[in-house]
């Protein structure tokens, strides 16, 4: 299939030189480690512990089971003692339960996952979860409702400094294709794609020499944010629209990061766990360096790994500087979501002073959901919700393109974000009052 | 170790373009056009562009500073409004004139509404028309260009007003009244001071195009519509109405088209809404050069056409991507 391209984006300066070339490191556990892992990794209800204080675990060992179908257990990352079940630091949520392990250790085995009747149920109960940033458990896209004709795999990775996603479709690109094509075979879906941006040469010569082996089709993509946007991919690879409000699979399509297609092919054919994964760590440190980390491991390590920070940071973002969330303890730990990390100092971070709008209409050609952001922010100023409502706001992605080509600085997405809230509880308010 | 981080939503990077860069960069497009006019006018090209940015400036900073607000003269955007503003006044424009069109440009039609981003109608536009009624015998005191920086001011019609003038006193236009047209593309012919040197406006626009300040979307339908509209008058009465090449090159309509209709503020966000934009003000400003009783009617057609764009910005709004409408 050609490539079709998406409507709108932005170019933002990429900064992925400084890891691009770096192999992944694993980071070695030192006895005394301490991880914590949140038992709420993802959307959808949190996992229920299972082990209790002052037991011994083994790295790979179930520590927390799935609460439901929307859930994902969790594994221990290390092998060690349980300190406790308390309340730890979540990149998102502030703080949420978790549990906390001292590493004894530095295991190379892992306890395996546990035999299962079907694919879906083998993927769930390695834990797995989407692991380009929204992290929704996998095994839940894996079960669709519909019939589905296209699997697409992602490995546009359009977000400015990570590189994590480029490592793997290097060094792991076997595992990727073997894992897209497990999850081709079992869900029984006609068409594989996978996506790879063309500022990734190495990666796109790498699948090109497996496409006819594995029967995929590979589309280099014209290199635009925000490409790895589900709903900007499918249209780019596809020419399908997903309808406002509603899920890929619509249009027969599901979509998988590259990672989690490498984190599936280790589930069913080595029964690995999702206990670590490849997170890149740069801006002002003075080694940046993709490392393969253990989950639960607080950034502090990380920084640590790679050599501490140049001058003095200010800013600490867990993930790509165009959605990535700051940090504001040096304590946070890596969940499964985590896909980088990323330091700032003063200097680096631009001028925030805002100015009035003037209607440039930059945000409008820049917004990849054809929204008009400069008419939404004066209604989020005013906390007009109807309007905002009007406006389409809900088709909101939460990209930051708006945001990042706004000359007056306005903080366009983010408002949009916390109107999104309000507009949802009106909708169910509404909903309810009409039941 | 850090003691405390700086927590803010995303995204953490932002594009170096800002709106004080925005104005600078279309201060910078009019040079070529300040540059020329100062070529023709003299000294009194200099005076205007002083004068009148001065008074626009002061006028901002009297104004932040009675209300108490933020200084808002880094924004540029004063700066900008009077050098257009100069530039749609006669060389010839007495200071007075001058104080007053800038007082009109940033108290009444721009603070009053809220100061930047928030005014309807383009500022610079609004006090010519203004001073354009108040005024008229001084704002339609053309100097003929000279041939020195000093030089004596002899007064002598626009091309457009004589032929005007012709259309009303004999029913069609003389010949030998109207100029030509390297007199047009180089700006030798008297008028505002920005008016004509339509290829000085175009370096401007073209400078634009590539800096991404503005798109073709404005300047080619607005163009374009008075090409065409102008063109088939013309053919069907070339004795009542200049070619199309001459309309497009004389008056304002190339600066209009490039640096007055693509205002940010006042023309209207989206694409499509543009092009009727454009559309509109070719349109209006053919009926008046045309029918009307003004020689020249871009400042006209450009205010009418800015009514309309809070209108268009309203019904015109893009399709969000896999809205189904009902």
């Amino acid at each position: 299939m050609p490539f079709f391209g998406f409507k709108g984006g932005i170019h933002p300066q990429y900064n992925k030189s400084a890891t691009s070339g770096c192999a992944v490191e694993r980071l070695a556990v030192k006895a005394g480690d301490i991880v914590s892992i949140p038992l709420s990794q993802h959307i959808g209800a949190p996992a229920k512990a299972v082990v209790t204080k002052g037991q011994q675990v083994k790295k790979g060992e179930l520590i927390a089971e799935a609460a439901g179908f929307i859930s994902s257990p969790v594994h221990s990352s290390v092998t060690g003692k349980v300190l406790g079940i308390a309340s730890v630091i979540h990149p998102m949520a502030g703080r949420v339960e978790g549990i906390s392990i001292e590493a004894e250790c530095d295991d190379e085995d892992f306890v395996p996952a546990p035999d299962t009747e079907t694919f879906q149920k083998a993927v769930q109960a390695a834990g797995i979860t989407g692991l380009g940033g929204a992290s929704f458990p996998s095994h839940v896209k894996l079960s669709p409702p519909k019939e589905v004709d296209t699997l697409l795999i992602n490995g546009a990775e359009c977000e400015p400094y990570l590189t994590c996603d480029h490592r793997m479709m290097i060094e792991r690109s076997l595992d990727i294709v073997k894992g897209a094509v497990l999850i081709q075979k079992n869900l029984k879906i006609k068409n594989l794609i996978i996506a790879i941006e063309k500022n990734k040469p190495a990666s796109i010569a790498l699948f090109r020499k497996m496409e006819k082996e594995y029967g995929f089709e590979l589309i280099p993509l014209d290199v635009k944010y925000p490409q790895g946007g589900e709903k900007q991919l499918i249209k780019a690879c596809t020419d399908r629209i997903v309808p406002e409000g509603k899920l890929p699979l619509e249009v027969g399509v599901i979509v998988h990061n590259v990672g989690t297609a490498a984190a599936v092919y280790d589930a069913v054919e080595h029964k690995k766990p999702l206990f670590e994964r490849v997170v890149t760590v740069t801006g002002a440190v003075r080694n940046p360096k993709n490392l393969l980390v253990p989950i639960g491991t607080p950034i502090s390590r990380l920084i640590e790994e790679c050599g501490g920070f140049i001058g003095v940071p200010r800013k600490i973002v867990m993930g790509g500087p165009m959605m990535g969330l700051a940090v504001s303890s040096m304590e946070t730990p890596v969940i499964k979501g985590t896909s980088g990390i990323l330091v700032y100092r003063q200097e680096d971070l631009p001028d925030l002073k805002q100015t009035p709008c003037i209607r440039c209409g930059r945000c409008v050609d820049a917004c990849p959901m054809a929204l008009v952001p400069s008419a939404m922010d004066r209604y989020v100023v005013r906390e007009m919700y109807e309007a905002l409502e009007e406006y389409h706001v809900m088709n909101c992605i939460e990209c930051g393109c708006c945001t990042y080509v706004c000359p007056a600085r306005r903080t366009l997405a983010s408002g949009f974000r916390t109107s999104k809230r309000h507009i949802l509880r009106m909708i169910k308010e509404r909903e309810a009052n009409n039941a | 170790m850090p003691d405390r981080l700086l927590v803010t939503f995303s995204p953490h990077d932002r594009d170096t373009v800002t709106t004080d860069k925005i104005m600078m960069d279309v201060v910078i497009a009019l040079i070529p056009v300040m540059l020329a006019s100062v070529y023709f006018y003299g000294y009194y090209a200099v005076k205007g562009y002083l004068l009148t940015t001065l008074f626009c400036m002061g006028f901002e900073y009297a104004f932040n500073k009675i209300l108490k607000q933020p200084c808002s003269l880094r924004d540029n955007s004063a700066l900008l409004t009077g050098v257009l503003l100069s530039m749609n006044m006669p060389a010839g424009a007495p200071w007075w004139a001058m104080l007053c069109g800038a007082f009109v440009a940033i108290v009444m039609s721009k603070q009053v509404y809220g100061g930047l981003g928030q005014n309807p109608f383009n500022p610079a536009l609004v006090a010519r028309i203004f001073l354009l009624i108040a005024w008229p015998a001084e704002m339609t005191s053309w100097v003929k260009p000279g041939g020195s920086f000093f030089f004596d001011a002899v007064s002598s019609a626009t091309p457009l007003g004589l032929t005007k003038a012709d259309i009303i006193a004999h029913g069609q236009i003389m010949a030998h009244n109207v100029s030509t047209y390297s007199d047009q593309i180089f700006g030798n012919v008297s008028g505002c001071l920005g008016g004509d040197g339509a290829i000085f406006v175009l370096v401007g626009g073209a400078y634009m195009l590539s800096r991404r300040i503005i798109t073709w979307h404005i300047p080619v339908t607005f163009i374009g519509t008075v090409f065409i509209f102008s063109g088939i008058v013309w053919l069907i009465a070339p004795h009542r109405a200049l070619d199309p090449f001459m309309h497009i090159i004389s008056g304002g309509v190339m600066l209009g088209a490039f640096f007055m209709a693509t205002d940010y503020v006042t023309s209207p966000i989206n694409k499509k809404a543009q092009l009727i934009f454009g559309i509109g003000c070719g349109v209006i400003t053919c009926l008046i050069r045309i029918y009307g009783s003004y020689p020249d009617g871009v400042g006209f057609a450009i205010l009418i056409m800015n009514a309309f764009v809070p209108l268009m910005d309203k019904y015109m709004r893009p399709v969000s991507f896999g809205e189904v409408r009902a």
